[in-house]
């Protein structure tokens, strides 16, 4: 891997575990704070400045960064040659460096306690918008650098096969570019020019409208290197193969096409949609799971190859098998529990009906907990020790440790976010910052409120080992060379794939019908009512 | 296109579940009349005081022609108006709701009246309380620094 490229990797996954860092010290303020058992601590400014930078930091920040990162290092060692435009990405890395550090001075001077979701009429700073809509701009910069990658790689290559990790990242910047049209929108034609007075008024439902069309497929851009993991990097340091290279490449698309226009999963509850939409997105929103479900097949299938051939025996003597002092190989199981979990209870958000019995409650924020900081942040985790002593020339300091931390960041997230499925079933709803409600409804949630707070501070020190272990390495004298080229083989690797399964030229002409339908009319619908704008309101 | 017989199968059992799940939630959609609240009716939220169906002496609970009831109600920062309501058990209950102000989001635990309320739209939840006692409106969406504090009390009574 060319030396630059290694140092933008590098730069951009410090930030983004630096990001992390800081705001797993507000999560664990914020269950401190909303328990009620340290009133001496309890400030309503505080707290929502707090939980508004916690989500920004680990919802745009951590994941921005880490996605581009990431990519970086797949596009160089996986088409074993530079990035088409190096100077572009460090353009990239100093954008949203900027627009981050931008965006952090309104957050932390309670100037934009609007929350990650910031819809309005609430109203933050000019700054914040300007700052979070230039994070933004810089991780489209990326999204040209990967693609640029590719295409140029494949005019060199002609009929080659495009290697499954940088074909999965591809998906991913592509979806991005779909994804995040919404929320760009909104910023540049609402929120901004209204932030700055030029506009007296904005449309709620419009811009609830155009942030569901980012807000679900948001969460696939931060789960899409998880899988890509899953697929091209864990078969392999499992001691296995690939169970099937093609249907990797099918799920990637199929998040792809999928993951955009099933927005309005996030606005069941909202008067400005009509059911007929809703009930549509709810029909893509569970086609949706269909490549989940495949990548669980496939990489359970692979690990238990893997295990087999390790000596493993009979039904589930595989796991046993497994080696469990391998740090990807502990996330990556611990990461498919989570999923599993996570998923089942995502079924219940999704469900058109039942929907309104856990909208806005603490359960969805178990749920996004359990999936986004315990499946998808924990193969962060373990793609970093992976990537570690390739992108430094260090050896990871302390390995044994590696496997200690993210077995506490599994549990960790499991005592934090099951008592939070049961606050929701017992009807607490989520952002708050106390519970001054009925005393009988709020005696039940007592026992569960000290279990998070256990749960945030065991996350807490994992944390902490997971940084100091970076650290230690980066700065250790114990060079290693390890070689970029141990990415997964397939049990049957393709020699040569038809187009649809090499590119998405096909994939986006879908999307693009897709979306008019899923969208055109939800949209253009607010010319044609009588709609009234809402005035700014601050918090 | 190499695919293995044991993932064929899965892809039935994948089919097969994603089927029954979206089947029985068509099912419910249309023979229930089971949808969530999606009226898309506009309102001004700068004069909805001053006139028409949610001025003051407008809103709380009235009963229909059928013995249906209608719950007219005002979320706004920090509370829901009326604050207190009472409507009997077991009988048709259908909610109107608006916002002068900003985002909130009102949810009754353990029952599925819940809505957003989004200024400038009026939304509407049709429902039935199928138990007895005193039970909250909650404010589930954040509105401000005060979003804690904003909930009101329903009360359902005994029919007749
Ligand atoms: C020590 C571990 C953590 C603790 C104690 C914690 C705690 C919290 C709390 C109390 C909230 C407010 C939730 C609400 O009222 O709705 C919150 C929100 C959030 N957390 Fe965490 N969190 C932790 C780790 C993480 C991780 C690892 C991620 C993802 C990488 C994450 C992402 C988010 C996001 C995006 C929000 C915004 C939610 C909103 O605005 O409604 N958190 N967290
Ligand atoms: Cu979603
Ligand atoms: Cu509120």
């Amino acid at each position: 891997m060319h030396d630059r490229s290694k140092s933008v990797a590098l730069a951009n996954l410090w930030v983004a575990f630096a990001a992390m860092f800081v705001a797993i010290l507000l999560g664990l303020y914020q269950v401190m704070n909303r328990s009620g058992l340290f009133p001496e601590i309890e400030s309503h400014e505080l707290y929502f400045a707090s939980v508004s930078t916690h989500g920004v930091l680990m919802g745009f920040v951590l994941t921005t960064f880490f996605i581009m990162g990431f990519g970086y290092y797949t596009a160089t060692a996986t088409l074993k040659r530079p990035l088409w435009n190096k100077g572009l990405a460090w353009i990239a890395f100093f954008v949203s460096l900027g627009g981050t550090v931008m965006a952090a001075i309104p957050l932390l001077t309670g100037k934009a306690s609007v929350l990650y979701t910031f819809y309005p009429p609430l109203q933050a700073h000019p700054v914040f918008y300007i700052g979070a809509t230039l994070l933004v701009v810089g991780s489209w910069i990326w999204c040209l650098e990967m693609i640029m990658s590719v295409v140029t790689w494949k005019r060199d290559n002609p009929g080659k096969v495009v290697p499954l990790a940088m074909f999965g990242t591809t998906a991913n910047a592509i979806m991005w570019l779909w994804t995040s049209a919404g929320v760009g929108i909104e910023m540049i034609f609402q929120l901004i020019p209204w932030s700055l007075g030029l506009m007296d008024t904005v449309d709620p439902g419009l811009a609830r409208t155009l942030f569901s069309w980012t807000l679900h497929a948001i969460v696939y851009f931060w789960l899409f290197p998880a899988y890509i993991a899953m697929y091209t990097i864990l078969p392999k340091v499992a001691g296995g193969r690939l169970f099937s290279d093609e249907m990797g490449r099918i799920a990637f698309i199929m998040l792809l096409v999928i993951s955009v226009p099933i927005g309005f999963h996030h606005l069941y509850m909202d008067p400005q949609q009509a059911a007929g939409f809703k009930f549509l997105h709810m029909l893509g929103t569970f086609a949706v799971a269909v490549p989940t479900l495949l990548t669980g097949f496939t990489v359970l299938a692979s690990l238990e190859g893997a295990g087999r051939l390790r000596g493993g025996k009979g039904l589930f003597g595989w796991i046993a098998a497994l080696d469990w002092k391998e740090p990807m190989v502990v996330a990556g199981m611990l990461a498919l529990f989570m999923l599993i979990a996570g998923g089942w209870g995502g079924m219940i958000n999704a469900s058109y009906q039942m929907n309104s019995l856990v909208h806005n409650t603490q359960w969805v924020t178990g749920h996004f907990h359990l999936i986004f900081g315990g499946t998808t942040v924990i193969m962060y985790l373990a793609v970093a020790y992976h990537l570690w002593p390739k992108l430094t020339g260090r050896r990871l300091a302390m390995r044994g440790l590696a496997v200690i931390q993210l077995w506490l960041w599994a549990i960790g997230m499991l005592i934090l976010t099951l008592p939070w499925h049961v606050l929701g079933l017992l009807g607490q709803p989520r952002r708050i910052s106390s519970t001054p409600y009925d005393s009988p409804l709020v005696e039940q949630w007592d026992p569960h409120e000290l279990a998070m707070i256990v749960g945030g501070a065991v996350l807490v020190f994992s944390t902490l080992l997971f940084v100091l272990n970076l650290l230690l390495s980066h700065l250790s004298k114990r060079v290693d060379s390890v070689s970029d080229d141990d990415w997964a083989v397939a049990v049957h690797p393709p020699l040569s794939l038809p187009k649809p399964l090499n590119g998405y030229a096909l994939w986006n002409g879908i999307v693009a019908v897709w979306m008019v339908v899923a969208y055109g009319y939800p949209v253009l619908q607010f010319l044609i009512l009588e709609t009234h704008g809402s005035l700014p309101w601050g918090y | 296109m190499h695919i293995d017989p044991l993932e064929k199968k899965w892809l039935y059992v994948v089919g097969f579940m994603t089927i029954v799940m979206v089947g029985s939630m068509t099912f419910a959609a249309i023979t229930m009349n089971l949808h969530p609240p999606s009226n898309v009716e506009t309102i001004d939220p700068k004069t909805l005081h001053l006139s028409g169906e949610f001025t003051e002496d407008n809103l709380g609970v009235t009963q229909n022609a059928d013995g249906s009831y209608m719950v007219r109600m005002i979320a706004a920062r920090y509370s829901f108006y009326p604050q207190m309501i009472e409507v009997p058990v077991d009988t048709d209950v259908t909610f109107r709701l608006t916002s002068p102000d900003i985002v909130h989001g009102v949810h009754v635990p353990f029952t599925n009246m819940s809505t957003m309320v989004i200024p400038g739209y009026v939304s509407e939840v049709k429902t039935r309380f199928v138990r007895e006692g005193e039970a909250q409106f909650l404010c589930n969406e954040y509105c401000g620094l005060g979003h804690d504090y904003m909930w009101s009390k329903l009360k359902v009574v005994p029919k007749g």
